[in-house]
């Protein structure tokens, strides 16, 4: 069910003028992994064009081929790939028939790739310097003594402060906004006519994740054009002229970005589209109908289940918290109160101090200043014997259930292991299977292990571990992060839907604005280890009062949809 | 249908798990960079005094056990000479064995702190002279096999990684897991009766020239290289799965060039851990494999000291190794933080 290719869309474009050639041609490309005796088709029969100085995204979720198809661009979809297409035009040269010996001239140098989270990407042995100098070396840019001249300009390009000093650093030592920077800077060492850009900001702050598509444009008003892949359609309407939208291998839906953002016509795209948590969505479901994508717009999406919140009843309270590592004071005077039944979000930036504070809630650490009190209870500075009988009573999910869970406990048992001690055997398996009913599972997981499962499927048994003791508040630490949109449209649907049942408290610890208007009802905001604006979450976000919250608020790449 | 293949690392799950330092954390300010030399020589002080308790717990736990061992020193001494209760006085005069133990324990001490590894009792020569003769030889020997271990290994190890040449990597490493489990003086066995005997391309025994020390060598470098290979493959599959492999490779470099300047330093990590391993192997199977080809050799005297209750010999071939291995264990340490900048921090 390929859209059949639409040639008014290169005319659209608005910088492609029709008497210079595309920079890259795709027509019916098919990308088919073969593994022993199995086929897994990745890409079947995709037609686009990137003309010069355009920005095209294909959007997509982690299945969809897009990763494939960037990678197959540069010849790279790796051993056992079967690559099959009627034009695969590149810088305007046939590259179907390339060897890997003509692959490594046009690598680098007609075509840079820029790959997700620097930390791995650029060779953690291996100074920052070496590795953009690699490009230069390879393709014979430049002179030897003249290498480290040239990384540094390039480093200058890519607004890297001290670039002299950071050339000679290793990825570990550089924040990851800087590692990325310096990631692009080694794609477009060897000017390069196209970039092709894999979620480039995926694992990266809101404000540095804008700095980083600032960058992109830079380089696409510098005449480079682009490629941009990526989940999430808010970073892609940033930046792109014309949008794919990928799934299962086929081009499910295309066109102008503004166009496709305002009407989409595709029930995949709309479901993507209303998938996005945000103030809009507030109150509503996110999640369309597997079987039936029939989409709609956000506003005639299903009602959330009414809940109550008790505002005398206070959970948990926490008292001018203090804690320091060495000199450095990570948390300073925080003070929260968390009510029965509430869902109060804690929004930052890595580094701002969340995760230490989620800790010290969690009575993991023990504050140097302040006091926790739980269920009306001491909980920081007690010994852990006092903590124990209230443990049960609260619970964490983390962003990365898979290692939160014993890699060789089946499902069944990493949830009961949660249940109360005094349920006999008979009943455990029928409690567990209750739960992983709640959370939407069925009852044929209960013999598997948690590598078996996919991302969503892990984080619901984690969110059926955390619902097995029956608890008055679960810390949910970027619990959604780690999901593609609409998996975590279903997470968020499902924590909305509990804690309506079960009056559970939450504490929502996220960098992702969205998630926490769509789903809090309260905000707090922390910047360097404080708490710089808290209050209802529709007044923080629509009238912030502190400059770090505006900044976190401006650089949120939001879709602006009809 | 599942997530495509290639996409592994690249999309979302995955690549977040690890929490990222504060902010304030990953920054290295200038003035600490420039701090580095100064801050790595720490390390290695810690480590020379780590290395001197373990010479002395050795050198302890050697005479220790030589003490509990039955029958006397003064035997030992008198061997199959003239025998009388003369010659045992002047014995036990001459070597002071009527003082108490505890200050022949020290004495020994004090002359081992400094040089002196006392006289054998077999030979009446100093054992510094006895074990100096001898040493040439086994590290003549020890040298060549790490050498061409080691070598033999990257190659097995570079040529194979990877997808490519699947048959050929099939081959490497069934010959590796062949090498790995025969003990060495079967190796040793059939390269002579094959080498020396059928086709005399090799002298049969001694240590004359480089063609003595081919065979040798070869024995005993092979189990070497059967599991140092088998290391570093796994090591080089693992670093090519990594994300700034492709990222290397979307750089336009030659596959060779993405082994051996990105993927080898990786794998060379968990092969630096068997630094140690390796020295016990070249010195265990130094003894066998002079005796296989009837070299001279620090394996010949140790043999000798030890079914002569030889004490000083043996006391000095114990601390010997001892040494060895502080060396080697040390020199691995330091390696680690040469390949591995990462490491340098603390």
């Amino acid at each position: 069910m390929t859209a059949p290719f639409d040639p008014s869309d290169r005319l659209a474009a608005p910088s492609t003028s029709p008497a210079r050639p595309p920079v890259l041609a795709v027509e019916d490309l098919h990308v088919t992994f073969r593994t022993g005796r199995r086929e897994v088709p990745a890409v079947r029969g995709i037609s686009f064009e990137v003309g010069p100085g355009e920005c095209l995204a294909i959007v997509g979720e982690s299945g969809s081929g897009k990763s494939v198809t960037a990678r197959t661009l540069v010849g790279l979809a790796g051993p056992g790939a079967e690559v099959r297409a009627e034009r695969l035009d590149l810088a305007g040269a046939d590259v179907r028939r390339y060897r890997d010996r003509d692959w490594r001239r046009v690598r680098g140098r007609l075509a840079g790739l820029v790959l997700q989270d620097a930390l791995v990407s650029l060779d953690p042995l291996r100074t920052v310097g070496a590795e953009i100098g690699e490009v230069l070396r390879t393709h014979g840019m430049v002179r030897a003594g003249e290498r480290a001249g040239r990384t540094e300009y390039l480093l200058e390009q890519v607004h890297v402060p001290e670039p002299a000093l950071r050339a000679r650093q290793y990825p570990h030592q550089l924040s990851g906004g800087l590692r990325q920077r310096a990631l692009i800077a080694s794609a477009i060492a060897g000017e390069p006519g196209l970039l092709i850009a894999d979620e480039p900001t995926t694992a990266l702050d809101v404000t540095v994740q804008a700095q980083i598509l600032r960058l992109l444009a830079e380089r696409r008003a510098a005449g480079t054009s682009l490629l941009l892949i990526s989940h999430d359609l808010a970073v892609v309407a940033q930046l792109a002229d014309r949008v794919l939208v990928m799934r299962d291998g086929e081009i499910v839906e295309r066109g102008r970005t503004d166009r496709l953002l305002r009407a989409p016509e595709h029930p995949y795209t709309r479901g993507l589209l209303a998938a996005v948590p945000s103030a809009r969505s507030r109150g509503r479901r996110l999640a369309t109908e597997v079987r039936d994508r029939t989409g709609g717009s956000p506003a005639l999406r299903a009602e959330l289940p009414a809940r109550t919140v008790a505002p005398t009843g206070t959970v948990l309270e926490a008292t001018g918290l203090h804690k320091r590592y060495g000199s450095r004071e990570v948390v300073r005077d925080v003070s929260l109160r968390i009510a029965r039944g509430e869902t109060v979000g804690l929004v930052g930036e890595s580094g701002s101090g969340k995760t230490t504070v989620a800790q010290l809630l969690f009575g993991l650490l023990d504050p140097d200043a302040g006091t926790v009190r739980f269920a009306d209870r001491p909980w920081s500075r007690v010994p852990e014997r006092a903590r124990r009988p209230l443990r049960r009573r609260l619970q964490l999910i983390s962003q990365d259930p898979l290692g939160s869970f014993d890699p060789r406990y089946g499902v069944g048992r990493i949830v009961g292991e949660a249940l109360d001690p005094a349920v006999d055997r008979a009943d455990r398996r029928d409690r567990v299977v209750a739960l992983l009913d709640r959370v939407g599972l069925g009852a044929d997981l209960l013999d598997r292990h948690p590598r078996q499962l996919s991302g969503g499927q892990r984080q619901r048994v984690a969110i059926a571990r955390a619902l097995a003791p029956r608890p008055d508040l679960i810390v949910c630490d970027e619990p959604v992060s780690a999901l593609d949109v609409s998996v975590q449209a279903q997470v968020l649907d499902l924590l909305a839907d509990i804690r309506a049942a079960d009056g559970t408290a939450l504490l929502f610890i996220s960098h992702d604005l969205g998630v926490v208007h769509h789903l809090s009802d309260r905000v707090l905001v922390m910047h360097d280890g404080a708490v710089v604006e808290q209050g209802p979450v529709g007044d923080v976000f629509s009238y912030p009062r502190h400059p770090h919250t505006r900044a976190l608020l401006d650089a949120l790449p939001t879709l602006v949809t009809g | 249908m599942g997530r495509d293949p290639a996409d592994g690392r690249g999309d979302r799950d995955g690549t977040r798990l690890r929490p990222e330092p504060p902010a304030r954390l990953r920054r290295v300010p200038r003035n600490r960079l420039r701090r580095v030399p100064g801050t790595r020589l720490r390390p290695v002080l810690r480590r020379l005094g780590t290395g001197a308790v373990v010479l002395w717990a050795a050198a302890t736990a050697a005479y220790l056990a030589l003490l509990a061992a039955p029958g006397d020193t003064v035997d030992s001494i008198v061997g199959d000479g003239a025998d009388s209760p003369q010659i045992r006085a002047q014995v036990v005069a001459e070597w002071g064995l009527d003082r108490p133990e505890v200050v022949q324990y020290l004495d020994y001490l004090w002359r081992l702190a400094h040089g002196d590894l006392g006289r054998s009792y077999l030979l009446q020569r100093p054992v510094a002279e006895v074990v100096g003769d001898q040493l040439l030889p086994t590290l003549k020997l020890a040298l060549a096999a790490a050498v061409l271990g080691v070598a033999l290994a990257l190659l097995a190890s570079a040529g194979t990684a990877g997808s490519r040449r699947p048959w050929l990597r099939r081959v490497t490493s069934t010959t590796e897991l062949v090498l790995v489990s025969t003990p060495p003086f079967l190796i040793g066995i059939v390269l002579l009766s094959l080498l020396s005997f059928r086709f005399g391309l090799f002298p049969v025994a001694g240590d004359r020239g480089f063609a003595a020390l081919v065979l040798p060598a070869v024995t005993l470098a092979l189990p070497i290289a059967g599991l140092l290979g088998q290391v570093l493959r796994d090591g080089l599959d693992r670093a090519l799965d990594e994300p700034f492999v492709v990222t290397a490779r979307s750089r336009g470099l030659h596959e060779r060039a993405v082994l051996v300047r990105h993927a080898l330093r990786h794998a060379l990590l968990p092969a630096v851990t068997l630094a140690g391993w390796l020295f016990g192997v070249l010195l265990g199977g130094s003894v066998i494999v002079e005796q296989v080809f009837g070299r001279p050799g620090l394996g010949q005297v140790t043999l000798t000291a030890v079914t002569g209750k030889d004490m000083p010999v043996v006391l000095a071939v114990v601390v010997l190794s001892a040494a060895g291995y502080v060396l080697v264990s040390t020199a691995a340490d330091l390696a680690y933080l040469l390949i591995d900048p990462r490491l340098r921090r603390s």
